[in-house]
C-alpha cells in the first residue's frame, strides 16, 4: 500500500473496480431504501461524498495523534461530526429534499464504507492521497445511487429526473421499495456477467 | 410450572385492568373495532335519541386537540346500553381518544377517553418494530451486515443475539443521555454525535466485560462487537426514539423489538442461503446477487404484515 498512485488510479478504483455499491456491496441500505428517483439519489450521493472526502483529510491529517487502539471511536467521531455539519446544512438551505431523505443523511455515520476507507487507507497515506481515495469512493457511491435511481425512476414511473420520458408508467413494482433488492441484485448480477463474459473471451484469445 | 403460567396469565390480567377501568362512572367499557369504529357501553340505559344522535358527539386525539375527527354515524347497540360509534376515517388506535357528549344526561358535557390498555401498546410497539416494520425488511436498514453474517445459521444465530443485547443497552443509555442532559441543555444538535458515541462505548464494554467474564462465550461472539456498530440500525434506533418522544418503557419494547426483528430476520436469510449453497444458480448469480433477490421475496413476503393488529 505504500507505493504511490497516480490520481487516476484512485479515482477509477473507487468507481469502478472496488466500486462501493455494485463491487464491495457496502452502504447497500440507502442504495436500496431510497433509490426510487434519479433526484434523491444525488442528493444522499453528494452527502456521502463529502462525508467521505472530509472524513479522510481529517484522519489522514491526524493519523500520527490518534492511538491504534482507539482508532475506530475516533473514526466514527470523526465521521459523526462531519455527518452532523452535512445534516445541519442541508436541513437549513435544502428543507423539501432533506425531508425527502428523511433518516438517511443522519445514518450515513454507520455508512460501513466510509469507516471502512479510513481504516484501510486513510490511515496510512498521505493528506493529497487520502483527499483522491475519498474522492473516487464518493463518486463511486454517487454514481452507484444514481443508475440504480435511473432505473427505478424509468420503469416505475416512466420519468427521469422528472421529467416525463416514456409517456407511460412500464412496472409500477420498480417504485416500491421492496424492488429495489431486485434491481440490485439483479445489476450486481448483470455487472458479473460482463465481468465472466469478458474474461472467457481474453481466455480464448491466450 | 403450571402454577407460574397461571401466576402469569393474572398478572397479565391485573395489568391489563386498568384499561378496561379507565372510563368515568357513567361509561362501563370502551374499545377500539374494526378499523374506524369505536365501542362505548354504558353503565345504564341511556336516552336513544341523544345517545344515538352523532351530531353531539365531539372526538379529538389527545394529543391534537384541534383536530376534530368527523363521525359518520353512531347506532345504538345492546338494547339502549350502549353505542357504536364510525368514524369517516380509519383511527389510529395507538394514540388516546378524548370523546365528549353534549347533554347526555341534561347537565353539560361528558368527557371520556378511548385507548388502547397500556401492556398492549407496548407490545403493539414491539410487534411492530419486528413485524410490521421490521428494520431489515421493511426499513432496509442493516444491510450491509445483514448480507454479511447470513451465510451460516450459526453465524446468523451468534450476530442477531449480541446485536440485541447491544441494542438494548445501547438504547437505554441513549434514552437517559437524551432525556436528561440533551433536551435540559438544548444541545439537540449533538444526537448523532453523543448517540454514535454510545454505541460505541457499549461495544467496548460489552468486549471488556466478555472477554473478563466468559472466555469461551467471547471465542465465539467476540467478532459480531466490532460489527455492531457498522449496523445502521443500532443508530436508527436512539434516532426514531429521540424523534418520537419516547418513554423508557417504550424505548425498551422498539429496542428488544428491533433486535429481535433483525434475529428474525438473519435466521430466514441464512436458512434460505445454507440451501442455495448445493442449489444450481447461474453463474453470474451466485453469492450476493442471489442473495439479493431472495431477500427482495423476504421483503415482499413481510408487506402481508402491514396492517397485522393484534392488540
Amino acid at each position: 500500500m505504500t507505493n504511490t498512485k497516480s490520481i487516476g488510479q484512485l479515482l477509477s478504483r473507487g468507481i469502478l473496480s472496488e466500486n462501493p455499491i455494485f463491487k464491495l456491496a457496502l452502504s447497500m441500505c440507502p442504495a436500496v431504501g431510497i433509490s426510487t428517483t434519479v433526484m434523491n439519489g444525488v442528493m444522499l450521493g453528494v452527502a456521502v461524498f463529502f462525508v467521505q472526502v472530509f472524513s479522510s483529510v481529517t484522519i489522514s491529517l491526524f493519523k500520527d495523534q490518534i492511538h491504534p487502539r482507539i482508532r475506530i471511536p475516533s473514526y466514527t467521531l470523526t465521521i459523526a461530526t462531519w455527518v452532523t455539519v452535512i445534516d445541519l446544512v442541508l436541513a437549513a438551505y435544502m428543507p423539501g429534499a432533506y425531508a425527502k431523505m428523511g433518516i438517511f443523511v443522519k445514518l450515513i455515520v454507520a455508512f460501513a464504507i466510509i469507516t471502512m476507507r479510513l481504516e484501510m487507507f486513510a490511515c496510512k497515506e498521505k493528506v493529497k492521497d487520502s483527499f483522491w481515495d475519498g474522492v473516487g469512493m464518493g463518486l463511486g457511491f454517487l454514481v452507484g445511487m444514481v443508475v440504480i435511481g435511473f432505473v427505478r425512476e424509468l420503469l416505475g414511473s416512466g420519468t427521469v429526473l422528472g421529467y416525463d420520458v416514456l409517456g407511460f408508467k412500464p412496472l409500477l413494482f420498480f417504485i416500491l421499495p421492496c424492488a429495489g433488492f431486485f434491481v440490485v441484485g439483479l445489476m450486481m448480477a448483470f455487472f458479473n456477467w460482463i465481468e465472466v463474459f469478458y474474461k472467457q473471451k481474453r481466455g480464448v484469445r491466450s | 410450572m403450571r402454577m407460574k403460567l397461571r401466576q402469569l396469565i393474572l398478572l397479565a390480567f391485573v395489568l391489563l385492568l386498568p384499561g378496561v377501568l379507565q372510563a368515568a362512572d357513567l361509561i362501563k367499557k370502551t374499545s377500539f373495532s374494526g378499523t374506524n369504529e369505536m365501542k362505548v357501553l354504558f353503565t345504564g340505559k341511556v336516552n336513544a335519541a341523544i345517545a344515538g344522535d352523532a351530531s353531539r358527539y365531539t372526538v379529538y386525539e389527545e394529543n391534537d386537540p384541534d383536530i376534530k375527527l368527523a363521525l359518520a354515524a353512531a347506532t345504538i347497540t345492546d338494547e339502549g346500553r350502549g353505542v357504536t360509534l364510525k368514524f369517516a376515517e380509519p383511527l389510529n388506535s395507538a394514540n388516546t381518544h378524548v370523546v365528549s357528549i353534549r347533554n347526555l344526561n341534561g347537565e353539560g358535557a361528558v368527557d371520556f377517553k378511548v385507548s388502547k390498555s397500556y401492556l398492549g401498546y407496548l407490545l403493539s410497539i414491539l410487534i411492530s418494530a419486528m413485524l410490521i416494520n421490521n428494520f431489515v425488511f421493511t426499513k432496509y436498514l442493516g444491510l450491509c451486515v445483514f448480507f454479511g453474517t447470513s451465510k451460516r445459521k450459526s453465524t446468523a444465530k451468534g450476530m442477531g443475539v449480541v446485536f440485541t443485547i447491544v441494542m438494548l443497552v445501547s438504547a437505554s443509555m441513549s434514552w437517559f443521555f437524551y432525556q436528561y442532559i440533551l433536551i435540559p441543555f438544548n444541545l439537540n444538535f449533538l444526537q448523532i454525535v453523543v448517540f454514535i458515541g454510545l454505541v460505541s462505548l457499549t461495544v467496548q464494554a460489552v468486549d471488556t466485560i466478555l472477554r473478563k467474564v466468559n472466555p469461551v462465550l467471547f471465542n465465539s461472539f467476540g467478532v459480531f462487537l466490532v460489527l455492531v456498530i457498522a449496523n445502521c440500525i443500532i443508530i436508527a434506533v436512539p434516532l426514531i426514539l429521540a424523534n418520537n418522544n419516547y418513554n423508557y418503557l417504550e424505548t425498551f419494547m422498539l429496542a428488544l423489538g428491533a433486535g429481535g426483528g433483525f434475529l428474525l430476520a438473519l435466521y430466514l436469510m441464512s436458512s434460505v442461503r445454507e440451501r442455495l449453497e448445493i442449489a444450481m444458480i447461474p453463474a453470474s448469480f451466485k453469492g450476493l446477487p442471489i442473495a439479493f433477490i431472495v431477500a427482495g421475496q423476504f421483503a415482499m413476503a413481510f408487506l402481508g404484515f402491514s396492517g397485522l393488529k393484534l392488540f
